[in-house]
């Protein structure tokens, strides 16, 4: 092993287009996850903040989905559900749950109490409060929550993998190279992984930026 | 002050408080007659009538109202002042429906607030709070707007009345409609924050110690500016404020209120300030009420004798305060000074004794509570 070059590029360009493929897979499956688990999150977060007292039992429940570990989970579910995206999106989805939902919940908590006072004083009514007002105050953090998720869920998909080759996006390179002592293919899965996570990190800071240009000018003030 | 509440019962849209003299009776009720509730001009009167609000069975805890009272004309600034806990600021969010009062109720222009929708009621109140609560996220000139964009004003007619606005509260509009509340001053922000209250035109406006978050420098120029504002405005104004000095300036009328939301002694500050309805409200308006009242006068208030030597006395423009008059009389060691008319010439001498029995007197023009 040791006489043989770290990377072997000729490996690398001969399968430009499958690794192609399981980029796209890797963020399918990411997206998926991210996007039901915000949808879950935010009606578990609005029930939250309008039931106060609900608010330790949706944590304790994320806690507990994110106590399993992860592996234990997947293996389960194949039981179940067989190798398919379904069994990689149930734990992907249950592990945002505990990331998205404080951030949510701050951020709507965030919201001066003034600001609500003199929105209600203004003659906003709930639902145009919440559109006009709350909402876009709580956009910061809730953009954090976004960031946090997604970098960690696109880590997380790789070791959708060992349901099986169909599944795992990169981390089908990383599981493979790992079984035929290959560093190039568990290289190649890695590092994208990580690029991966890096970009979609920064087009939610882009997106943050524009949609709350007034918290860029409040940071110039200071 | 009480100069002030003259010029602005002489100013236009406040023909009303000329009728308001001592001893006209019936004033009040023909205000609900004048002014409909749902037209946006002018002013409203308001009244409580027995407003009460329990927070829980027992009685006296902070905030809570008890049997509140009182009626405002249309066009005079009313203070709600008292320690904290006394129920004023309860008291004024029960106007504007922030808070729903236990019993009692509260007449705009006559109308119950009750029978109106509620977000109705709040656009055509404007709204004044001590944080101010802009809207972060909104740049000043949306801030302004929020009002008008509510009641569904066009876009054109709304930066208009924004630009209108800004002007009046003395903020350049090319220059701050732009910028977000986190670019401006403490004193700016209440400047856009009083801006945005005017923003529909409301006949009522409502303020919660809406100059106390600023140093007492700005707050005394934002005090002064409001005051020349509402001269030419002439809005009925609810003003809560816990401090004694600023009810005085700012008060048409004063409501002095005591702890278990009892309402203590309603009437002008002058009247307050030399009949004290009982001892809360004598200590509430401090020992030196007496100095107080000297500084609702000014030396145009004053009989003057003729000159006799003219020579080293100090010299006083007519809009001079009686109480700052006279402190400079004991600095200066002296038992008068000169007062001059509006053209600067002496008009006779303004001694210490004469500056004592302008206290005699009620002041004119005032109110008829």
């Amino acid at each position: 092993m040791s006489e043989e070059p770290l990377v072997q590029w000729d490996w690398l360009f001969d399968h430009l287009g499958p690794i192609a493929g399981r980029v796209e897979q890797h963020l399918y499956l990411a997206a998926i996850a991210v996007g039901i688990g915000f949808v879950v999150s935010f009606a578990l977060a609005a029930v939250s903040i309008r039931r106060r007292r609900l608010y330790p039992f949706v944590t304790l429940l994320a806690t507990a989905f994110y106590t399993t570990p992860s592996f234990a989970l997947f293996v389960a579910l194949v039981a179940i559900t067989g190798p398919s995206v379904l069994s990689a999106e149930v734990p992907l989805v249950l592990y945002t749950v505990i990331l998205f939902v404080p951030n949510i919940v701050a951020g709507f908590d965030a919201v001066p109490k003034e600001v609500l006072d003199a929105a209600d004083g203004m003659g906003y009514s709930s639902g145009q409060r919440w559109w006009h007002v709350e909402l876009p105050l709580a956009i910061p953090l809730v953009v954090a929550g976004l960031r946090l998720t997604t970098v960690s869920t696109i880590g997380l998909v790789t070791v959708t993998a060992i349901l099986g080759d169909s599944l795992g996006g990169l981390g089908y390179y990383i599981l493979d190279g790992y079984h035929r002592h290959f560093p190039t293919e568990i290289l190649v899965g890695g590092l994208l992984s990580i690029a991966l996570a890096v970009l979609a990190d920064m087009c939610f800071v882009l997106l943050q930026r524009l949609l709350t240009p007034w918290a860029a000018a409040r940071a110039a003030a200071r | 002050m009480p100069g002030q509440v003259v010029e602005s019962g002489r100013s236009a849209g406040s023909g009303r408080r000329l009728g308001l003299a001592p001893g006209s009776p019936g004033s009040r009720g023909e205000d609900s007659i004048t002014t409909p509730v749902s037209g946006h001009a002018g002013a409203a009167s308001l009244e409580f009538r027995g407003v009460t609000k329990r927070y829980d069975s027992r009685a006296g805890t902070p905030g809570a109202v008890n049997d509140l009272s009182f009626a405002v004309p249309a066009g005079a600034i009313c203070v709600l002042v008292g320690p904290s806990g006394c129920g004023k600021t309860t008291s004024l969010k029960m106007v504007n429906r922030l808070i729903e009062p236990s019993g009692g109720e509260i007449l705009l222009d006559g109308v119950d607030v009750q029978s109106v929708e509620v977000t109705a009621l709040r656009r055509r109140i404007g709204y004044v709070i001590q944080q101010v609560g802009l809207f972060p996220h909104l740049t000043v000139g949306r801030n302004v707007a929020v009002v008008t964009g509510l009641e569904g004003w066009s876009k054109q007619r709304q930066r208009a009345r924004t630009r209108e606005l800004l002007a009046l509260v003395g903020l350049d509009p090319d220059r701050y409609q732009g910028r977000y509340p986190s670019q401006l001053s403490g004193g700016e922000r209440q400047r856009v924050g009083v801006a945005r209250a005017l923003a529909a035109d409301p006949p009522l406006m409502l303020m919660d110690e809406p100059f106390a978050a600023v140093d007492p420098i700005v707050r005394e120029r934002l005090q002064d500016e409001f005051l020349r504002l509402q001269r030419e405005l002439a809005k009925t104004i609810l003003f809560v404020t816990h401090d004694v000095d600023e009810a005085i300036k700012m008060g048409d009328l004063i409501a002095v209120m005591e702890e278990g939301g009892r309402l203590a002694q309603f009437g002008p500050p002058d009247e307050i300030l030399a009949q004290p309805a009982s001892d809360f409200v004598a200590r509430f308006v401090g020992a030196d009420r007496g100095l107080k009242r000297l500084s609702l006068r000014t030396v145009a208030d004053v009989e003057v004798e003729r000159i006799g030597r003219a020579d080293g006395l100090p010299s006083f423009p007519p809009d001079t305060k009686l109480r700052d008059a006279l402190a400079m009389l004991l600095v200066a060691d002296t038992r008068g000074g000169i007062a001059l008319d509006e053209t600067g010439r002496p008009r006779g001498l303004v001694t210490v004794d004469a500056i004592a029995s302008a206290l005699a007197d009620p002041l004119p023009g005032k109110i008829d509570a």
